[in-house]
């Protein structure tokens, strides 16, 4: 099924980057905002036949201070927790008046977008019941790891060690003391037929993932990485460079699962220690070294039940797809 | 920007507040917040689009010679471009007071 | 062809949506809501009804559903009640706010605590200031036509907002009523297809939502409000074509044997049947009561009522819904607020009764009637009576 979905499928390559932009310039992100850059490549793989759907956060509030509107696509927000049953309302309303004649047949992507507070807290009781319901829209999870649009508290998405204004680290705290909630692994136990994690390193494998979430029929979850400078105190300079590093590391694994067979973006063999990654972020600056190593740890044990995963659901693994920015080192 | 644009009576509010123009943050020119700017060494350049497709405030387009060049309209000055550049073509410069 | 059936009154006002030819149906299940979205499921199960239904996980989502669902242009419908209405509070607002028709019925039951599923009207006094259109449905036939008459009122151009059609939680909602039902080719003549006038659409991109910074959020307050103000006229207007069309009238406000009347009560809801049997009784010992009742609660129909209680030295009004630490009921409050600056005016006692189901009598009626005429002679406690409470 997922076969027939995509036999449109067209790969973007480096040489054929799309030229049109679904967000405009003149939008009021920070400096160096790595999750407004992976929304734009995300709105430019989806194209002009798009209705986003956002969630309150950072992309909704710098995006559409009224009177100006940084949206090139029709675009509706309603509240923090409810992007998934908004965007369930939409399909269903299209999709009707379709049926009924008073729309034309015209195939039009429906996108919902919220942060990782609006997917793996406050809204992750709307996103399940839209993944359940299998309404024909893609989910994008833009995940910059805290509440920053409020002032950098911790979410269920924090990972473990970071420090933020409600998980402080301090004389009897590490910092955030829970381990990132696994918001992929809850999207994919609701089998629905495309989950996908990307990164805006890797803007060639986001926008192909985009492009097939968006062809495949029914739900498909998106789970973006989205470095903040604000947020994880990095150099401005260095969105992208973070986001190649969390992958690099391992932290941040590249990966899609089809239908339930899991298919690594990125098979990084000689992984940077974990260490190097958190060197730039200063959310990470108090960790002592027996942190690092038991996080380093968890990483590598958190690599190797995927790597099992993509073993247990490939006959014969398929060569990874995924090219950085810059060579590998 | 200022918010002076805001300043219209309800009588002549859009239904339900809605923003007809699409993009017309475009009139917000967010350049204002730069204090560096990138510098393209054309000799360098390879033309790959990189700094055009990392750019999170669309800044980048690409001119008749097939150069990606900034626009200070809207850059910020973040210096992704610059970071990310595989051949070290653009280097920041600080803005003059 | 109209017919006359006898029908439990939420399968009527699931016929009224199936007769309205809704696009899209998001509903959760709360008692005593149940019957009406069983039954919509079932017309569309069985392709009586060409609607997409959205069996959401909460209310919440069924109000942020047909928020979306209306934003795409599309004739969108749900129910709730109680708990399920509490939980929708937030989104309640943003629907008026989009101008988006949305038409729902509310059937009214208790809030917790302690969580009681029978009926009064705490639910709804809890969503006074929503911004919707808001009436009031007696009986079966009542219940159909205004659900007709919402989608009309809702999707006028002048209007743009969403309805609430209130109806009893069991006392109305589960009684079966003999009534006449309307059929789609009928119903066309009344309420057209509805046109939106903006709506999500690729071909002409637009933002819905945006923030409504300090220099715009009065001015986006103030046009809904206005929007909500005007639409008296065009619920008058389509409420006279509903009975030129089809013999049935309805007024914003009615009265009941309000000839030469000094005391008046006043409710709403389907208690008010057993008012008007309380009033017979009353005038037939030589009291001279009437009955006013609302029809239409948002937007209030200050001249209709200030017509209706003109002459009165005495205004007991009945609540279904408390206001703990207050000065009285929230509809007390209401009518006093808005007599307050008139020239002539009764004087208002509030009286809660009926809570959470609690049966109200008509000897309830002749009790809140007796102490209202005490009251006026000799002055009231400074806030509400709770009648049928246990002393002790």
């Amino acid at each position: 099924m997922i076969e027939q979905d995509l036999k449109d499928f067209q790969k973007i390559t480096q040489k054929s980057l799309p030229t049109f932009e679904g967000l405009a310039q003149g939008h009021r992100a920070c400096q160096g905002c790595g999750e407004v850059l992976a929304l734009r490549q995300v709105m430019k793989a989806l194209g002009p036949d798009t209705i986003a759907v956002s969630a309150t956060g950072c992309m909704e509030i710098i995006t559409s201070s009224f009177p100006q509107s940084a949206w090139n696509i029709p675009w509706l927000h309603v509240a923090f927790e409810n992007v998934a049953a908004v965007a369930s309302g939409v399909e269903a309303g299209l999709k009707a008046q379709v049926r009924k004649g008073k729309l034309p047949e015209k195939k039009i992507c429906i996108v919902a977008t919220a942060g990782d507070g609006g997917t793996a807290d406050i809204g992750l009781q709307a996103l399940s019941g839209a993944l359940e319901r299998g309404h024909n829209f893609v989910y994008v999870c833009l995940d910059n790891e805290a509440y920053m649009n409020t002032g950098i508290q911790r979410s269920s998405a924090t990972p473990y060690g970071a420090s933020t204004t409600t998980s402080p680290s301090g004389k009897h705290s590490i910092g955030q003391n829970t381990w990132k909630k696994d918001m992929p692994a809850i999207a994919i136990a609701h089998r629905i037929p495309y989950v996908a994690t990307a990164n805006p390193a890797y803007h060639v494998d986001l926008m192909n993932k985009v492009q097939k979430a968006k062809l495949i029929n029914g739900p498909a979850y998106l789970h973006i990485y989205s470095s903040c400078p604000t947020g994880w105190r990095h150099d401005i300079d260095k969105a992208v460079e973070i986001s190649r590093m969390a992958v690099e590391s391992r932290v941040f694994p590249l990966y899609e699962v089809l239908d339930g067979r899991y298919v690594l973006s990125r098979n990084v063999k000689k992984p940077i220690p974990v260490a190097d990654y958190f060197k730039p972020q200063r959310r990470f600056r108090h960790l002592r070294p027996d942190d690092i190593a038991h996080i380093q740890s968890r990483v590598d044990a958190d690599w190797e039940a995927l790597q099992q995963k993509v073993a247990a659901t490939n006959p014969a693994p398929p060569e990874p797809e995924a090219g950085s920015n810059k060579k590998e080192e | 920007m200022s918010t002076s644009s805001a300043i219209i009576g309800w009588k002549n509010l859009s239904l339900g507040c809605a923003i007809l123009e699409p993009g017309s943050s475009r009139k917000l020119k967010t350049g204002d917040w730069r204090s560096q700017y990138p510098v393209l060494d054309k000799e360098k350049c390879i033309k790959c689009a990189i700094c055009y497709i990392d750019c999170p405030d669309l800044a980048y387009s690409q001119n008749e010679e097939g150069y990606f060049i900034a626009d200070m309209t809207y850059c910020k000055g973040c210096g992704i471009c610059a970071n990310e550049c595989p051949k070290d073509a653009i280097t920041m410069k600080m803005e003059e007071e | 062809m109209a017919k006359r059936v006898g029908m439990e009154v939420s399968l009527g006002v699931s016929e009224a949506v199936k007769v309205a030819d809704v696009d899209v149906i998001a509903a959760y299940p709360i008692t005593p809501q149940t019957h009406i979205v069983e039954h919509l499921a079932e017309l569309v199960a069985n392709g009586e009804l060409d609607a997409e239904f959205i069996p959401v996980e909460s209310e919440h989502s069924a109000m942020s559903s047909c928020v979306g669902s209306s934003a795409t242009g599309a004739r969108t419908y749900t129910a709730s009640s109680s708990q399920g209405l509490a939980l929708m509070h937030e989104i309640l607002y943003i629907v008026p706010a989009l101008r988006l028709p949305v038409v729902m019925t509310v059937v009214n039951r208790a809030l917790s605590g302690p969580i009681n599923i029978w009926n009064d009207h705490s639910d709804i006094m809890s969503e006074r200031d929503i911004g919707w259109v808001q009436t009031f449905a007696e009986n079966g036939q009542e219940a159909f036509d205004l659900s007709v008459h919402a989608f009309r009122v809702a999707e006028d151009h002048s209007v743009l907002l969403p309805v609430i059609v209130n109806l009893d939680g069991f006392t109305l909602s589960h009684v079966v009523e003999p009534f006449e039902i309307l059929d789609r080719a009928e119903v066309a003549k009344y309420l057209p297809p509805y046109k939106p006038v903006q709506r999500l659409d690729p071909e002409h991109p637009m933002t819905m939502g945006a923030v409504g910074i300090p220099e715009v959020y009065t001015e986006a307050k103030k046009q809904y409000e206005d929007a909500l103000v005007r639409s008296k006229s065009v619920v008058i207007q389509a409420w006279k074509e509903f009975g030129d069309l089809f013999g049935r009238y309805y007024h914003p406000v009615e009265t009941y044997k309000t000839e030469g009347a000094e005391t008046l009560l006043l409710t709403m809801g389907s208690v008010s049947e057993t008012a008007m049997t309380a009033i017979d009784k009353m005038r037939e010992a030589g009291k001279k009561v009437g009955l006013v009742r609302f029809r239409l609660w948002r937007p209030f129909p200050f001249e209709e009522f200030f017509e209706a209680v003109k002459g009165v030295k005495t205004l007991a009004v009945m609540d279904r819904a408390m206001s703990p630490g207050g000065p009285c009921g929230p509809v007390a409050a209401e009518v006093r607020a808005a007599l307050y600056d008139q020239p002539t005016r009764p004087k208002v006692f509030s009286f809660v009764a009926g809570l959470g189901g609690r049966d109200v009598q008509v000897s309830d009626f002749e009790e809140i009637v007796s102490r209202a005429e005490k009251y006026a002679e000799k002055g009231a406690p400074a806030t509400y009576d709770l009648i049928g409470v246990r002393e002790i």
